[in-house]
């Protein structure tokens, strides 16, 4: 009856992703304390915070990488904090993708992005490999595909694993840091990449240290700190005039 | 030298047959028992943990002439005495199960390792895009372990066909058993334990040899 409930109110205002006091436990470490948050339809979220302050446990809970130890997450109508829910499903619909980009080494780029829709039955191997090649196109790299990614630039890798995402065709991606790892000359390739797909919509929850990003391409920032969330606003509001002590303090350290 | 090779050459190379056969027998199965037990230590199930840490350390615990005693005497009366008095394992069928076991021990631990070298990020790759853990497992973290995990494997092997002389004591004829009975008829220990050191040697650096090649041509694609 709950879960009716949730449904109801995701359809009103298509709400993508809908978190109610989570909390979250590593052993003994309270890690995230009581996190609610929405995101709507092609909503660009970027979270900041502190080393530390769980903005990659908040991400990680939301396709499940760490069950959430209470509280609910519904990603597009489905309560992924319920057992019952087949999370593999739910996760076809959430692209992730991370600060050390996990290419599958062993395969080439052109495997990396159909394994998973082919294995899914997203699509066939033909179309698949369709769907690689334009997504490869996208992101500039049609000349890769049967690289290795040990053949790969960092910045290129970053890009290889957005369109290994894409392939899934989600509704929502998650980026976690996806630029901290890359020399300073490879972010922007990235960054384009993912500035094009907030513009054609996608629904985005990032980690990220770029402000610049943050302040061109966010709907609203976030920042978080301890395990909770502090502060919230549009790019405007919470950037150039932050209000809480603490938010202001982060910010003037990485400004 | 040359009349005991005369005499008994065919002898000692059937024998020698018979230790290679025993050899690959144990390592299919041990392959099997290792993946088995490996992947049950590598999960965070805590029932598989048990099973599988038990076994290994209740295999590894035990030598490998006690378990062969234990399989080929033991067993059997065991059995018999429960009402099956027509149960008998033959030298071949009792060694096989000992050296599968004992070899399947360290196969779990170099499968676990294997498993546990490749960087999380990789199941966790697999899992947000939505394909189940037996899946990524398979297809993903399973052929980038066993990289890391062949020269183990090549190690192991070469350490199973030694093992095999040790069941020479359960009355398989393998070539330690053989080389124990031409002894025994031609008293002449010298020559005969020089030609079946040099007949294991020969058979297991060319073993290493093969596997070298194996391992430098699987690398090459990384
Ligand atoms: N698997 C885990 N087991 C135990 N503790 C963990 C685990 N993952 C994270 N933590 C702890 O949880 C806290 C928050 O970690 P988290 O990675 O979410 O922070 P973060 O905001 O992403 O920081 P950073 O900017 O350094 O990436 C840290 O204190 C971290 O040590
Ligand atoms: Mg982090």
């Amino acid at each position: 009856m709950a879960d009716k409930q949730y449904r109801n109110q995701m359809t009103d205002n298509t709400c993508k992703i809908h978190v109610t006091n989570l909390k979250k436990n590593f052993g003994g470490l309270e890690v995230l304390k009581d996190i609610s948050l929405d995101v709507t339809e092609g909503e660009v979220v970027v979270l900041l915070g502190p080393s530390g302050s769980g903005k990659s446990t908040l991400l990680r809970c939301l396709n499940q990488l760490e069950t959430a130890t209470s509280g609910r997450i519904i990603i597009d109508g489905h309560d992924v904090t319920d057992r019952h829910t087949d999370i593999n499903k739910v996760r076809e619909n959430i692209g992730m993708v991370f600060q050390h980009f996990n290419l599958f080494n062993h395969l080439t780029v052109m495997e990396n992005m159909t394994l998973a829709p082919v294995h899914l039955k997203v699509a066939s191997k033909e179309q698949a490999k369709q769907t690689a090649v334009q997504l490869l196109q996208r992101v500039g790299l049609e000349d890769k595909s049967e690289a290795y990614p040990s053949q790969l630039s960092g910045g290129q890798k970053q890009r290889v694993a957005i369109a290994r995402a894409l392939a899934m065709k989600p509704d929502i991606m998650l980026f976690d840091e996806p630029t901290s790892a890359l020399d300073p000359e490879m972010v922007g390739e990235v960054l384009a990449v993912m500035k094009e797909l907030a513009r054609d919509g996608m629904t985005m929850v990032v980690v990220t240290h770029e402000i610049g990003f943050a302040r061109e391409v966010a709907d609203r920032v976030i920042f978080m700190e301890g395990g909770y969330i502090v502060e919230e606003g549009s790019p405007e509001e919470l950037i150039l005039h932050p209000r809480e002590p603490r938010t202001i303090d982060f910010l003037s350290k990485v400004l | 030298m040359i009349s005991i090779l005369e005499t008994y050459g065919a002898m000692l190379f059937t024998a020698l047959g018979k230790t290679l056969l025993m050899t690959l027998l144990s390592l299919i199965f041990a392959m099997v028992i290792g993946m088995i037990f490996g992947l049950m230590n590598v999960g965070h199930n805590r029932v598989f943990n048990f099973i599988g840490t038990f076994y290994v350390d209740a295999v590894r615990g035990v030598p490998l002439i006690v378990l062969a005693y234990f399989i080929y005497f033991g067993v059997p009366a065991g059995i018999q005495g429960i009402g099956f008095s027509n149960f008998r394992l033959d030298a071949l069928q009792a060694g096989t199960i000992a050296l599968s076991m004992n070899c399947g021990a360290y196969m779990a631990e170099i499968i676990r390792a294997g498993i546990e070298s490749v960087d999380r990020g990789q199941m966790e790759a697999g899992r947000s895009l939505g394909l189940p853990y037996g899946t990524c497992m398979a297809l993903i973290v399973v052929p980038q372990a066993v990289r890391t995990m062949i020269p183990s494997i090549i190690n192991q092997f070469i350490i199973t066909l030694k093992d095999t002389s040790i069941l020479s004591v359960i009355g398989f004829p393998e070539l330690t058993n053989v080389g124990k009975t031409i002894v025994g008829n031609t008293f002449r220990s010298l020559e005969t334990w020089a030609i079946i050191g040099v007949m294991y040697m020969v058979v297991i650096v060319t073993l290493s040899k093969a596997a070298k090649w194996v391992e430098r041509r699987v690398n090459r694609g990384r």
